[in-house]
């Protein structure tokens, strides 16, 4: 019976072996971030806004792709390495520093453990001071807007949402309930008000989740105030 | 021993002789198992079956017979514009958009074909010994399967590297065949100088419709001119969707050019000078005969399409799009239900348009005596492309209604098609449901209320997986070259002109009233194209080049209100596909109501997504592998 101990034994040391040989270990590093004007967060909709990290010298190039969370962070599991950090023209609530030649430009991450790494944009505009309540079965926001860009590249207002659900994704495509202001209807930017009835909920829920939407003309990714969350 | 001596004389000899033979001549052995260039381009027969095999690889966004990752019928199934009834294709109705690498076609497929193309060309110009009538004619053929190709790439990417030759690897510098991206202008140009060079050397033959013809080379010329010229000019409204270098864009002052250019081409095909095509108008019931054009191969009609054959190439859009009730293979049918969302925008027969009338201004619901009752009056292209309630298919009606609704407007139904129930207060079971559905979740059955009749099959056994069926898929239709000149002339400021190529086809669907030139607007452009061209594998590429994709698709829930309001305005969003079921009344204590029918509008319960087209998605991507191998390839915007 002594050969097939030996069998054994040389099973296991080629298993071990083997293991070592073609498995890499995992990714370990963990970057997160967020997006910042000054030292507010920018809030979007789930999904929506990509970022793209490149790691060059492996050869070919290609993006890692993900987007941002509606609060405006990130997180991404990476290997330790320099990375490069963009957001491609044309997405986001915001303008992403560009190169002369009109290309996004790049924010260097030198990644050796955990990181954090803000990312400052410039949003056209911001949401201030937005308050919504509820009473009755009426959910009313008020809220200021604030324009950020305001020499050549700066974009007009489309509309002010306000969206309610009964979960915390709140946005154009996640809500019960939404009531839209076009622009035209504004009459004053700093004192906006809206209000939208809060439809019965199944099952019933005494509290719903809502936000304030900005769309700006041009643009398709709105800018959102921060989440709130309303018992009733 | 004199006997071994001679077998090895006999040996030698025959070596020797062998031998003697010299050695270019023993080693040049004739293939048995192939053949040579030389040898196919000397025959025309033989030329021709290089060419059916690139005429078979040409690309659709929709077709017929679809391929192994996407069957026929689910290439008709997205945009809101039906419900796909079968569970592995939920996601369709399940996603919150589409990623930017959608409709795009394999960087690498594509190019080959392309190679292969530019391959043909090459050696049928160099062949001596093929007469000239069929080289020349091959030589159009290639150039316009090549030019259609290059169409269906800039309908995806905007401008792609135009390579006309074939290419060889380079021993040692790569980049001198690393092409950069040609300006999407430049690409509509090259498919209308093709289509204006060649038609010379096609036949102008009405019967010609699997090859190539004149009339198609021309037909191709006008789509690509007027996508050209709405891309120039509703471009302007969405700046972001654009690139400096024009590989994506274009100028707006181009737009008048390209449109006259259309609408020349379209005149040709109406004057007659390609050949004599016309309307399919065989009389007899109005939504029959639109439904048969689709069917008939040799109506005046059809200009170019993609041709299926017994015993050659079938497909199987019948097989899995027949009414469940009437199918001819137990377990496939029903996949593919036009929504509500278009039944919705089939004109009355005055010109005008209303909802389905469901309930009253007092919000109670109509009661109809029949099931088709409440579509009466419309325009006969909706019987014509949709199957409805109680619609007949191969001489018997199809099964589609919900349940019985009792007085106190209480559902009773069931789970399964077609099962059996004893009302309240009675003790007989009785069938609650159609046997063709509508039921929540029972795939193939319609999920909608509706089955899609354009191109279904009435043929005996075309329904079978093993007989298939060979209806066409057309490409290119006289009645979209009208579309296409209504278009380009009420774009060019003479919308008299436009009314009168419309009401061409508006009366064949019965809509005899015309249209004034002062009815013809944007929103009418768009929406007769949205029902002429319906399930045509138009309406993508139509959104696109109008800009209008990111409004209709915009991410946010459908309404039934949504349904019901802003007919035929261009841009109205639909983002879900809804139904309408009917129900049965079953209240015996009101003669009046019970046992008629009514409506209800309702969302199939599958539906949980909504469509949103980003600006993104406007120009397929290109993937990073192609722009890696060739780095002069730039990204399209917004991804």
């Amino acid at each position: 019976m002594k050969p097939s101990i030996y069998l054994f034994g040389v099973l296991a040391l080629a298993a071990v072996a083997g293991c070592k040989k073609d498995n890499y270990p995992a990714p370990g590093d963990m970057l997160t971030g967020h997006l910042l004007y000054k030292t507010d967060t920018i809030q979007v909709e789930r999904n929506q806004v990509p970022f793209q990290i490149y790691q060059y010298g492996f050869g070919k190039v290609g993006p890692v792709s993900s987007t941002f969370s509606q609060d405006g962070t990130l997180s991404a599991v990476l290997f330790d390495g320099t990375y490069k950090i963009i957001v491609p023209n044309g997405q986001g609530p915001f303008m992403w520093k560009q190169t002369a030649g009109g290309n996004p430009d790049t924010v260097n991450v030198t990644l050796k453990g955990n990181q954090n790494i803000d990312l400052q944009v410039t949003p056209y505009y911001m949401i201030r001071n937005a308050n919504i309540t509820i009473s009755g079965s009426t959910a009313s926001a008020t809220c200021k807007l604030e324009k950020i860009i305001t020499d050549a590249n700066a974009k007009d207002v489309e509309r002010v949402s306000l969206y309610i659900n009964k979960d915390q994704f709140v946005s154009g495509g996640d809500n019960i309930a939404k009531k839209d202001l076009a622009a035209a209807d504004i009459t004053d930017m700093n004192n906006i008000s809206l209000s939208v009835a809060v439809p019965t909920m199944t099952p019933t829920q005494n509290y719903v989740y809502a936000r304030i939407g900005l769309k700006i003309a041009g643009l398709e990714d709105m800018i959102f105030s921060p989440l709130q969350k309303i018992s009733f | 021993m004199k006997k071994l001596l001679s077998i090895a004389t006999i040996v030698a000899v025959v070596l020797g002789m062998a031998g003697c033979k010299k050695d270019s001549d023993f080693l040049n052995v004739q293939p048995t198992t192939f053949l040579t260039t030389d040898q196919v381009f000397s025959d025309p027969n033989l030329a021709l079956t290089v060419l059916a095999d690139l005429y078979n690889r040409q690309e659709d966004i929709s077709s017929l017979d679809g391929n192994s990752n996407d069957p026929g019928w689910r290439s008709f199934a997205d945009f809101s514009e039906s419900f796909p009834s079968e569970n592995g294709s939920s996601y369709i109705v399940q996603r919150t958009g589409w990623p930017y690498s959608q409709w795009s076609i394999d960087w690498s497929t594509a190019y080959t074909y392309i190679r292969e193309v530019n391959l043909f060309l090459e050696r049928d110009s160099a062949s001596t010994q093929l007469a000239d009538a069929d080289r020349k004619r091959f030589y159009a053929e290639g150039r316009f399967l090549r030019a259609m190709y290059y169409f269906e790439l800039v309908k995806r990417y905007g401008g792609v590297p135009l390579i006309l030759h074939s290419l060889t690897l380079p021993s040692k510098d790569i980049t001198t065949i690393q092409f950069a991206r040609a300006r999407e202008s430049d690409i509509y140009d090259f498919v209308i100088g093709e289509a204006e060079a060649i038609k010379g050397d096609l036949p102008a033959d009405p019967a010609t419709k699997s090859r190539a013809s004149r009339a198609a080379a021309v037909a191709m010329e006008c789509r690509a001119a007027l996508y050209a010229a709405s891309i120039a000019k509703y471009g302007a409204t969405t700046p972001a969707v654009s690139l400096p270098g024009g590989e994506v864009g274009i100028p707006a002052s181009k737009a008048n050019d390209y449109y006259t250019r259309a609408l020349n081409a379209a005149k040709e095909i109406i004057a007659g000078t390609d050949g004599t095509y016309g309307l399919y108008n065989n009389g007899g019931n109005l939504s029959d005969n639109y439904a048969n054009l689709f069917i008939d191969k040799a109506s005046a009609e059809s200009i170019y399409f993609e041709d299926f054959k017994t015993g050659g190439k079938v497909h199987s859009f019948t097989t899995n799009d027949q009414p469940y009730s009437l199918s001819d293979e137990g377990g496939d049918a029903g996949r593919l239900d036009p929504s509500l969302n278009l039944v919705e925008q089939y004109e009355k027969l005055d010109n005008t348009f209303a909802p389905l009338a469901t309930v009253d201004g007092t919000n109670n619901p109509i009661y109809y005596t029949n099931l088709q009752d409440i579509f009466a009056g419309r325009d006969a292209r909706l019987a014509g492309t949709v199957l409805l309630p109680d619609g007949l298919y191969k001489g018997k009606k199809v099964d589609i209604w919900a349940g019985y609704v009792l007085g106190d407007g209480s559902i009773v139904t069931s789970d399964e098609a077609g099962h059996t129930k004893a009302l309240p207060g009675t003790t007989t079971p009785v069938q609650v449901v159609g046997t063709d559905g509508p039921v929540n979740g029972l795939e193939l059955r319609t999920q909608s209320g509706f089955y899609i009749r354009k191109y279904i099959d009435p043929a005996v056994g075309s329904g079978r997986r093993g007989q298939g069926s060979t209806v066409a898929f057309i490409r290119y239709r006289y009645a979209e070259v009208l579309l296409n000149a209504a278009e380009a002339s009420f774009e060019l400021g003479h919308p008299d002109d436009a009314a009168t190529y419309m009401n061409q086809v508006r009366a064949r669907a019965g809509l005899t009233t015309p249209l004034a030139a002062s009815d013809i607007t944007f929103d009418r452009i768009v929406h007769e194209r949205r029902i002429e061209l319906a399930f045509e594998g138009h309406i993508l590429f139509d959104m696109k080049r109008w800009r209008l994709a990111h409004k209709v698709w915009d991410g946010t829930p459908t309404s039934v209100t949504d349904i019901k309001t802003n007919l035929g305005v261009a841009g109205t969003h639909s983002t879900q596909p809804w139904g309408l079921w009917p129900y049965k009344v079953y209240n015996p204590g009101d003669p009046t109501t019970n046992g008629k029918w009514i409506f209800r509008e309702t969302r199939p319960a599958l539906a949980t997504g909504y469509n949103k087209f980003l600006f993104g998605n406007y120009y397929s991507q290109i993937s990073n592998d192609a722009i890696a191998a060739n780095p002069k390839l730039i990204r399209q915007p917004n991804q």
